[in-house]
């Protein structure tokens, strides 16, 4: 029992010596990046992917939707028969993939981001208030949800990009206005787990209101399932994005995303490797970047994280 | 005490309370026999006092301390606090009142919001009700702790960097925030080790004559109960079945539950034998009580006119009430 309470004031001293000021818990998200490699290198590679997006038309060596019919299908600059010129090799048409693939980072990146973003922020609030509130909105919010889950997710986006027609806009609104349900359901469930818990009782029994219970009591507490799944989302959503290009709904050339590259090199795929392969590897990379730049902001937000 | 009659001041007062929840079956969920948790419970707590509720698991003696605080709205009955009904305000009203109603949980690894600092914790009630901010509401914050035994370098810790009973003594502060007149405790201590148990049962009294608090104190753990308590209510199956003082409801118990779960207490030594008066099955099920006394099916004494007739609550001595057909002590 004395060697317990020895250990204990020990380790409240030396608590005590590492005061956690203002200043320090704003380092805190510093800390941990830099404490998990992993964090790092999402960083690294989203920042990278960013910056790509950005400077596209500086450093892209050729015009993406140039043709060169001479230097069809050149394999990558390593390969047997490469041409430094292309230096990973060129498409159907001669177009340099690289430079493609530069250039099309603007458009997966925003689509696949920006849609995200809009169909998380629908199927969190919905599914908070569903959850939160319960009774007559959760029934008409379920319901529709169910609607949604009954029609098929391609089918859905079909119509209304034919009805209203492609555009960057449409995309980013219907990939969103589709997706935005598998939240709803998460976010729901978590919150009904959660409005149950103690915590959340001793909330009202302060006095809190609706609003500040939501946002203070189960918003934090559900917020790194959240943003787990909206970061393994951005994968699927850039590949829904190449299946609507695909289809002819999407993307519309000359504009190039790495899904219609995707979809345009599936044909020669027996013979020149290259030309689906690249647009691939470019989604899984910047897809795993944002998902270790997600662990790590679930790290930050948890407060259970050590920063030592 | 002396034999001058003192009023005594009814501070929160609880009539015919009662709580059923509805039980739903099967695909249509048509509605079937509802779960009386709470079944008719009248009783009073006056002001400054402790009142002991006890009672098996499931007797519903955390629904009624959810009534109280008007958490949860009853069935049927009132709840009076200072005379004012709690069922008939608003949830503006309600919002308000709490100030002077609280509540400490017995989980302190749940009640605590994992996500909040100590010092987000203890000052949500006061920046809620808009009582203070900035630096008086951190000092008022340290303030508190100290009161609990905690200190101005817990400030900018979380929950999960304490043990349970610090824990307990996070929720004590939040609770004494708004300075409550009553304050709940649901279990405060079942969820700790023995050891303590026993500072936050003395903490809790010191509190009360510090800040003259009045205390429902929920429990099942009899120690603990007589340890704190000025009166003492036995719950059974949604209904009380005895309230008294607690030297007299521990020393001359009327009704045969309370004598069962009190021979249900060990004696820490082993030279006395006691004769173990226990209850045998377990408690039958809520939502279709026996019929008459609720308590005949497992009761030794029971006899014919128990499982006929329901027995009132009358009182027996000042003070000391009981639902028998067959009162003890008599």
């Amino acid at each position: 029992m004395r060697m317990f309470s020895r250990i204990e004031v020990k380790k409240e001293l030396t608590l005590e010596e590492t005061k956690t000021d203002k200043k320090a818990y704003s380092l805190k998200w510093l800390k941990v990046l830099l404490n998990s490699k992993t964090g790092t290198l999402g960083l690294i590679i989203v920042v990278f992917m960013v910056l790509m997006a950005i400077l596209a038309n500086v450093i892209a060596p050729h015009d993406p939707a140039q043709t060169d019919v001479v230097n069809r299908l050149v394999p990558p600059v390593w390969a047997e028969g490469g041409n430094p010129d292309y230096i990973l090799g060129t498409d159907n048409l001669g177009r340099d993939i690289l430079s493609r693939i530069i250039v099309g980072s603007r458009v997966s990146l925003l689509v696949g981001i920006s849609a995200v973003f809009l169909a998380g922020a629908i199927g969190l609030v919905l599914g908070l208030i569903s959850g939160y509130y319960g009774g007559f909105f959760d029934r008409v919010i379920m319901r529709t949800v169910d609607a949604f889950l009954a029609i098929p997710n391609i089918l859905f986006m079909l119509i209304v990009l034919a009805v209203i027609g492609p555009s960057l806009m449409t995309l980013i609104f219907v990939l969103g206005a589709t997706t935005w349900v598998m939240y709803a359901r998460m976010v729901r469930g978590e919150t009904l787990s959660i409005k149950e818990r103690d915590y959340v009782r001793s909330a009202r029994a302060v006095g809190a209101k609706d609003i500040r219970i939501i946002s203070r009591y189960i918003l934090p507490n559900i917020i790194s399932s959240f943003i787990v799944i909206a970061t393994l989302n951005v994968a699927t959503t850039i590949i829904l994005e190449s299946s609507l290009s695909f289809l002819g709904l999407g993307i519309q050339p000359p504009d190039v995303s790495w899904g219609l590259m995707l979809s345009d090199g599936r044909e020669y795929l027996a013979t020149s490797w290259w030309v689906a392969t690249f647009p691939g590897v470019a989604i899984t990379i910047t897809v795993l970047g944002i998902i270790f730049l997600g662990d790590w902001l679930r790290d930050v937000l948890d407060p259970k994280t050590k920063t030592n | 005490m002396t034999q001058v009659k003192e009023k005594k001041k009814t501070l929160l007062k609880v009539t015919g309370l009662k709580k059923h929840f509805p039980v739903t079956k099967g695909f249509i969920k048509k509605e079937t026999i509802p779960l009386k948790a709470v079944d008719g419970i009248d009783l009073e707590i006056f002001e400054g006092e402790t009142l002991g509720i006890v009672g098996e698991s499931g007797c519903g003696k955390s629904t009624t301390g959810q009534m109280m605080l008007g958490l949860l709205p009853p069935t049927e009955g009132t709840v009076t606090f200072e005379g004012k009904d709690l069922t008939s305000l608003s949830k503006e009203e309600l919002r308000r009142l709490r100030k002077d109603l609280q509540v400490i949980f017995q989980d302190p690894f749940s009640s605590l919001n994992p996500r909040m600092t100590i010092e987000q914790l203890i000052g949500e009630p006061l920046k809620i009700h808009g009582v203070m901010q900035g630096k008086q509401l951190r000092n008022e914050v340290i303030r508190l702790l100290k009161t609990v035994g905690l200190g101005e370098h817990h400030l900018k810790r979380h929950p999960h960097e304490f043990s349970g009973g610090q824990r307990q003594r996070i929720g004590i502060a939040r609770a004494l925030a708004l300075k409550p007149k009553i304050i709940i405790c649901d279990e405060p201590v079942s969820a700790l080790d023995v050891s303590i148990q026993a500072q936050i049962l003395n903490l809790l009294r010191k509190l009360q004559k510090e800040f003259k608090l009045t205390y429902v104190f929920i429990a099942h753990g009899l120690p603990a109960v007589r340890h704190i308590s000025d009166r003492v209510a036995v719950m059974y199956l949604g209904k009380v079945v005895e309230v008294a003082d607690r030297d007299s409801l521990f020393e001359k118990p009327i009704h045969p539950y309370t004598e069962a779960l009190l021979s249900a207490i060990p004696i820490p030594d082993p030279t006395k034998r006691k004769e173990h008066k226990l209850l045998e099955g377990d408690l039958p099920n809520p939502s279709n009580p026996p019929s008459g006394c609720r308590f005949h099916t497992r009761c030794p004494y029971a006899q014919e006119v128990c499982k006929m007739k329901d027995p009132e609550l009358t009182e027996y001595h000042e003070g000391h009430k009981a639902a028998c057909h067959f009162p003890l002590q008599q």
